[in-house]
């Protein structure tokens, strides 16, 4: 059971790594910090996690980890709205100027 | 239709979602709108964590929320453009932190054992989350300045220590892994989180202050695997397809800078390159010219294309913005004017179009070395302003200099070089720049910003 979860997990991993290059490689060097900033943002996905252990129901050891877990949310959230609104005002600043 | 289903769905949808965000990136017309798709997706994606069976208190939840939410917006909009590097630099250490709380929370709460498997994903999150927090934190007290100085720090039997705590991470963790439930398992998990953020710190302590963009390239891609990692604890599909993402750009941005710097990651990441070398100057022939602010007037007020290179000094000054200025008084008087950009301008990739951009030029101004170095003969006047090695042709021409190598904006082909300096110093390399030397070099001594204030009063009083 355990190795067959694995193993459909590392196949999503490889395909993913696979994708990552193939998109990523097509954004021009005007836009990397954007880009960096942005993948900030998405690195926050790990909220999600955070979100599973912050929920845990009462009880024993999972207090603790609930409280754990809590603190992983604010750290995440740090990176997904820091993330996003900082990819969105710097994105804001690039314009084309109007040729006369 | 089952919640789980529902829940996995929504994530299917979130992770397109985030794919596309990267792919519209690949135009600057696009990318904003590719950002907010990406952030209605996690936002989606956190919505429907929430709806989990598995989620039975709130309280953690919505502190974490409330704190984490408030403080990123507090960073998204007082940070200053220039202080986007250390930024990026923290928000790498915060992904890592948070995988490694998961990685603790997940532990703590299953004291029934976690099998080899689960172990070993625990362990790996553990010591990627640590190395990336205590890696990030360093790296940005390097770029602020501020607790420990940008300077390589060096010191004796630095490999060996190294080592040593390597094979630690790695011992207490195989002895981890092999059984979650004994009662010194807590012991090693605290054991290789300690050893990892110590080895974060020593990782990054050597690395000098002008190769931070790709400590911090780096570090982004570990905060990506970090999430990777946790994905794995968590058994999320989600987590592991984002954190892939982010892994392969940082991957992808650190060989670009290490390729524009003419050095392999390896060397970067052995250190101590950022100290002078001593002996390798060339004989330089000729003199240094220096021109006035009238006769440099004269110049521009006759060229047709004006190519303008810009490095970190130029903002260091804040002279962007009269540099938007003297652009918009040569663009009056009939010139073109375009932006060249090398990829390790500014300090993190990307940072010098930021920086133009907030000044208001124009991004179809900005050109690529690549782009910009087969017009180089046909530019009647190139301005270097605040920029030095990347313009030295010592890198094509003298094999004995430390730039050799390197690729560089070929400034000197142009009819005329004038180069904005504050004196007669040497580059950050600590290279005679072989430009300053030519016949077709002029040197603009003095503070770029007053300089290019000058200018365009006599733009504006010339016409």
């Amino acid at each position: 059971m355990e190795t067959t979860i694995l193993v459909f997990l590392l196949f999503i991993l490889v395909l993913s790594i696979f994708l990552g290059f193939e998109v990523i490689s097509k954004v021009p060097s005007l836009l990397h910090t954007p880009l960096m900033s942005g993948s900030n943002a998405i690195s926050g996905i790990t909220v999600l996690g955070a979100l599973l252990a912050a929920g845990l129901a009462k009880g024993g050891a999972n207090d603790f980890a609930a409280l754990l877990g809590g603190c992983a949310v604010a750290f995440a959230m740090i990176n997904v709205s820091g993330g996003y609104f900082v990819t969105n005002r710097m994105l804001n600043m690039f314009k084309k100027k109007e040729k006369k | 239709m089952e919640l789980t289903t529902l829940i996995n769905i929504v994530y299917i949808l979130s992770a397109i979602t985030f794919i596309l965000g990267f792919k519209l990136m690949s135009s600057p017309v696009s990318a904003k709108r590719g950002n907010i798709i990406s952030a209605v997706g996690m936002g989606a994606a956190i919505v429907v964590t929430l709806m989990d069976t598995h989620v039975e208190r709130f309280e953690f939840i919505l502190g974490g929320m409330v704190i984490g939410t408030a403080i990123g917006l507090l960073f998204a909009f007082r940070t200053p453009m220039t202080g986007m590097p250390q930024m990026v630099g923290l928000l790498n250490g915060f992904g890592g932190l948070a995988s490694l709380l998961v990685a603790w929370a997940e532990f703590h709460a299953h004291p029934e054992g976690q099998g080899v498997f689960g172990g070993t994903v625990l362990w790996l999150t553990a010591i990627i989350g640590s190395i990336t927090f205590s890696g990030s934190l360093i790296a940005w007290a390097k770029l602020e300045e501020k607790f420990i100085s940008g300077k390589p720090i060096m010191y004796t039997g630095q490999q060996f220590v190294t080592g040593a705590v390597l094979f630690g991470i790695l011992a207490t963790g195989v002895l981890f892994a092999l059984d979650t439930v004994a009662p010194e398992a807590y012991r090693y998990f605290a054991l290789f989180t300690v050893l990892a953020f110590i080895i974060g710190i020593l990782l990054v302590i050597p690395i000098g202050g002008a190769d931070m963009p790709v400590v911090i390239c780096l570090l982004n891609s570990y905060s990506g695997m970090a999430a990777c990692a946790s994905g794995f604890i968590v058994q999320n599909n989600l987590l592991i397809v984002a954190g892939a993402l982010v892994g392969a750009s940082g991957i992808i941005l650190t060989l670009i800078m290490c390729k524009a710097m003419n050095r392999s990651v390896a060397n970067v990441f052995l250190g101590g390159f950022g100290t002078p070398v001593p002996g390798a100057a060339a004989q330089v022939v000729g003199e240094m010219k220096e021109v006035k602010i009238d006769r440099a007037y004269l110049m521009l007020e006759a060229a047709s294309k004006v190519v303008i290179v810009p490095g970190y000094g130029m903002a260091v000054s804040q002279a962007q913005h009269a540099v938007r200025e003297l652009t918009e008084a040569l663009e009056k008087n009939g010139a073109e004017v375009s932006f060249a950009i090398h990829p390790v301008a500014g300090r993190m990739p990307g940072h010098m179009n930021v920086l133009l951009a907030e000044a208001n030029i124009s991004y179809d101004a900005m050109v690529e070395m690549d782009a910009i170095n087969p017009t180089m003969d046909t530019v009647d006047v190139c301005m270097v302003i605040g920029a030095n090695d990347v313009v030295n042709p010592a890198a094509q021409e003298d094999k004995t200099s430390p730039l050799w190598g390197m690729p560089i904006i070929e400034a000197s082909r142009a009819r005329t070089v004038i180069v904005m300096k504050r004196g007669k110093g040497k580059g950050f390399a600590g290279v005679e720049n072989l430009l300053f030397f030519r016949n077709n070099c002029r040197m603009l001594y003095g503070d770029a910003k007053g300089s290019l204030q000058t200018l365009v009063s006599e733009f504006k009083g010339g016409s």
